[in-house]
């Protein structure tokens, strides 16, 4: 073991002996590659940032977002509250940090379903084909077919109309986004599935008389990973962003329950709109930086680890 | 090619039926309706209103007699504005149609532009800047963008008007009125082309660099062409052909509407109508819209399939 | 001396990749005489055809780049020149044909337009005049129906067919040099035979030069007035061909001649040089050829041997020849 590592020293490099697990290097190496893409760092460490502010930061904050102080209507920010504060004299900036923390779990929450069902749907589709795939894929035709933005304004309308508890609105919202999301990544995914089964190692396992189910999760699904990986990242943005939609025109998560959609509403006061842009133009802000970080990093993860998408 | 068609139709009949179904149920399932809503009327005025419009039956009859009407050419009548819903249609999309066409006609350009230049330069500055540039214009939400610009152009620096599509009690004509309406196009439009730049920049980029790497630019280079020559007859030629497939897909945004934007904007567009409508829950006209834009969206793949078979020599259906 | 249309001398081009620097073209001599055809031989990636780009000017940057050297055209070095000077060199000057004829040829242009552009471009043709222009010269290429084959898109034509094209269209503005690049790899053999043909007949009519790049010893056989092999890079050994045919005096030189199959003497066993072409990354102070060689000497692992004239017409880079080399002297 000494003459090992005295001969890693001799070498004077710190990369360990040629990897013997062929794809922890691969992976390693993809890792190394982006970390070379200065942008796509850049944008990973924006989105560390944000999460960090949203989670971490209402603890520093002397304010409560719920807390109302009627002496403190309406300022615009100042050495006490950066950002200013709202009609009930609730302190902008925390209230921006806790409505991070709704929008992003959302927007991750929703990106975690839809990737799950999607790719599951999708694979299984590929995989067996036939009548399986026929049903699969005509459900995913027709979701795809109707426009999302009206289903989704439906689906708020119902959600009002039966007055589901704000606190769980937060959670069919995500299922809401996940429902549209999933058809064009299960189209996706079975489209990989399709010519992955043709390549020669899948022969190989017919051959070896693999299980079904072994197949498709030992030898199919790692093989699209990648993919995965890179289509989610850049879905948790477009997740964001339908939430802010959806909030903003008060079918998604509703007050007092704050996102950064729903603090976009305060724009819907003519007064509030045109004298007080710090109502509703830092929330704005915040998703603005948070996906176009989420969208660079996720373009870089793409250039690293999708091989048909070069740059 | 004529199986294909037949093949194609017969699929795309099955689809938009179960997207009736499905649209008409979830509307039909959605609590509340534009009576009770109405606060003014008594329960047995809103009683003999149900009966009247038929929202007394099963849902199952209610779809049946929506879907007679409907092969009839009729899509119901709009309980709000007490006209038929494809009067309406007729009357608010070619406000949409003309925000779309306008912005379709500059995103292409500048994307092509900008797609083109990027991928001849690639990895240079001028590169890196554009693809920050695009992820931008692709991270705002769309809502956003709009208040900002209202905000800046039109309440402070009040250069146009914040919205509408003519200013309130206007009755100008001819250039006057040509004029006004550009005005406030102007905002809404530069909303949208900004909103849909990134994604076709960004395809045509990735097809121009493709395209640049082949063996016949090569041969044109070698030929000695100008530059301008190699990248825009030759090169841009082959990135466009993908493209044309795109036509399809834009075809019910042309036609829809934008829900947001017109609404942002208080453009009378169909949009701005669905989102009017939806508030007072006006069934007909909403299930109208939803069905439309399917519709739109089944013909316009349709089309991309076709156009794409069109415009490839190689390719034969 | 005076008599060289193309002079190449110490040209290096380098590409510079995420892993390291390849030196494609280092430090590489060659002169073309009027009227003459000069045969490039090796295997692939020894830099052949990164050659041939550096002389018309394709190698793409900002990774790919001419780093030294000097290539005189007739007594201008093309290196001086501006991009535009450099452009109006190509397809004038120097006519260009590369390996892969299915793919060279614009998929959305008919082969009349394709040939016609230079034409338009540096002879400033009227359209007219270029489209006539161009279909003598589908007929010339030994195409018949020239006004139909104009008007018909490359995925309507054979492989054959689409290389006379690019024939058709590297002569079209009559160059002094022709680069032909593998003309013949991608085709079939009887093909092979027409296009050599076609190249050999436009030679004696035009008296322009040929620059041939092939791994085809038999193409060599066949066209070449002087041959010049390269080996990662470098050039290992030039001479007149029947010389060096008959006298091959680098072990690698000896070792594609000895690979080549010979009609009437069928062997058991088919020779290959054992080995690989060494990674251009990991190259290192040596002659890169020692680990496949031989003759391998302790002085060919750590010192790269220069070009040596060897009498007549024949030069050799070789540390086996260097005694005799320098006794000469």
């Amino acid at each position: 073991m000494s003459a090992v590592s005295g001969n890693l020293a001799s070498g004077g490099a710190k990369t360990p002996v040629k990897a013997p697990v062929a794809k922890s290097s691969l992976w390693r190496q993809s890792i190394r590659r982006l970390m070379r893409n200065k942008l796509a760092v850049s944008g990973f460490v924006t989105v560390v940032f944000m999460i960090l502010l949203c989670f971490i930061g209402p603890l520093f904050s002397p304010y409560s977002g719920n807390h109302n102080n009627l002496a403190m209507m309406n300022k615009p920010p100042s050495a006490q509250h950066w950002l200013g504060t709202d009609k009930l004299g609730r302190d902008i900036l925390t209230r921006v940090m806790l409505a991070g923390r709704i929008s992003l779990t959302v927007g991750f929450a929703s990106m975690v379903l839809s990737v799950f069902i999607g790719s599951l749907l999708g694979a299984i589709a590929g995989y067996y084909r036939g009548v399986v795939d026929q049903i699969i894929m005509r459900i995913a035709d027709l979701l795809l077919t109707i426009p999302s933005l009206p289903l989704l304004f439906i689906a708020g309308a119902m959600l009002s109309a039966w007055k589901v508890p704000t606190d769980y609105r937060m959670y069919i919202v995500m299922l809401m986004l996940s429902v549209v999301g999933w058809p064009g990544l299960a189209r996706l995914v079975r489209g990989e599935m399709l010519s992955l089964r043709e390549r020669e190692y899948m022969q190989a396992t017919i051959v070896l008389g693999l299980r079904d189910r072994r197949k498709l999760f030992h030898h199919l699904l790692p093989n699209i990973t990648p993919l995965l990986i890179v289509i989610a990242t850049l879905n948790i943005g477009g997740s964001i962003l339908m939430e802010s939609v959806l909030s903003f025109f008060g079918l998604g998560v509703i007050q007092p329950t704050p996102t950064w959609g729903n603090m976009i509403d305060a724009a819907n006061n003519l007064i509030d709109f045109q004298e007080r842009p710090w109502l509703w133009v830092p929330p704005g802000l915040c998703i603005f930086i948070t996906v176009i970080a989420i969208n660079i990093f996720g373009d870089g993860l793409r250039d690293v680890l999708d091989p048909k998408h070069k740059r | 090619m004529s199986t294909y068609l037949v093949k194609r139709l017969t699929y795309m009949i099955i689809i938009l039926f179960a997207a009736s179904l499905l649209i008409f149920c979830l509307y039909a399932f959605t609590p509340g309706d534009f009576i009770s809503g109405n606060l003014k009327l008594s329960p047995e005025r809103k009683e003999e209103l149900r009966q009247i419009y038929g929202l007394n039956k099963p849902v199952l009859e209610r779809y049946a007699i929506w879907m007679k009407n409907a092969f009839h050419g009729n899509f119901g009548y709009s309980l709000a504005q007490q006209k038929p819903v494809l009067q309406l249609f007729n009357e608010y999309i070619w406000n949409s149609f003309l925000l779309a066409i306008v912005s379709t006609f500059f995103t292409w350009l500048i994307s092509v532009i900008i797609g083109v230049i990027a991928a001849y330069k690639q990895y240079s500055l001028f590169d890196s800047l554009i693809m920050v540039i695009i992820f931008a214009a692709m991270s705002i939400p769309s809502f956003f963008i709009g208040l900002l610009l209202i905000k800046g152009f039109a309440v402070d620096l009040k250069w146009l008007p914040p919205g509408g599509m003519t200013t309130t009690g206007s009755n100008a004509t001819g250039l006057a009125y040509v004029k006004e309406v550009i005005q406030h196009m102007a905002l809404p439009v530069m909303v949208m082309t900004l909103l849909s730049l990134g994604s076709l920049t960004r395809y045509f980029r990735s097809n121009m660099i493709d395209v640049i790497k082949q063996d016949y630019i090569r041969t044109a280079r070698a030929k000695g062409l100008k530059e301008r020559k190699v990248l825009f007859t030759h090169a841009l030629r082959n990135a466009l052909l993908p493209a044309i497939t795109l036509v399809g897909f834009e075809l019910p945004g042309l036609f829809g509407g934008s829900l947001i934007i017109e609404k942002i904007f208080n453009w009378p567009g169909i949009g701005q109508l669905y989102m009017s409508s939806f508030s007072s829950r006006d069934y007909p006209l909403l299930m109208g819209f939803t069905m439309f834009i399917a519709i739109l969206t089944v013909i316009g793949t349709l089309l991309s399939d076709l156009l794409y078979k069109l415009a490839d020599p190689r390719v034969k259906l | 001396m005076a008599s060289h249309l193309l002079d190449i001398e110490h040209l290096s081009t380098y590409f510079y990749t995420e892993e390291g620097t390849v030196k494609a073209v280092d430090d590489v001599s060659l002169q073309v005489r009027k009227g003459e055809t000069v045969c490039i031989v090796g295997e692939s990636g020894c830099g052949k055809s990164i050659t041939a780009m550096s002389v018309m000017g394709l190698i793409q940057g900002p990774s790919g780049k001419v780093v030294s050297g000097k290539i005189d055209l007739e007594g201008t070095d093309l290196l001086k020149l501006n991009r535009n000077e450099r452009r109006v060199i190509r397809g004038k000057e120097i006519g260009m044909i590369f390996q892969e004829p299915m793919s060279s040829l614009n998929p959305v242009l008919t082969i009349g337009q394709q040939i016609m552009e230079p034409l338009i471009e540096h002879l400033r043709m009227s359209k007219k005049e270029a489209r006539k222009r161009a279909i003598e010269l589908i007929e010339q290429v030994g195409i018949s129906r020239a006004e139909q084959i104009a008007n018909s898109y490359p995925h309507e034509l054979s492989g054959g067919m689409l290389q006379r094209i690019m024939i058709a269209i590297a002569i079209s503005c009559e160059p002094k040099l022709l680069i032909a690049d593998e003309p013949t790899t991608a085709l079939d053999v009887t093909i092979q035979a027409q296009i050599l043909d076609i190249l050999r007949n436009f030679r004696e009519e035009t008296g322009m030069s040929i620059l041939l790049i092939t791994h085809d010893l038999g193409v060599v056989a066949e066209m070449a007035d002087y041959v010049i092999v390269m080996y990662s890079g470098k050039v290992v050994e030039e001479g007149e061909v029947t010389e060096l045919f008959a006298n091959p005096r680098h072990p690698y030189t000896q070792g594609l001649l000895k690979a080549k199959p010979i009609l009437n003497q069928r062997q058991d066993e088919l020779y290959s040089i054992p080995g690989q072409v060494p990674n251009p990354l990991d190259l290192t102070e040596s002659c890169y050829f020692h680990d496949r060689c031989e003759h391998c000497l302790e002085i060919c692992k750590v010192q790269a041997p220069e070009l040596q004239e060897l009498g007549t017409e024949q030069k050799v880079a070789c540390w086996l020849y260097e005694k005799e080399a320098t006794a000469r002297v």
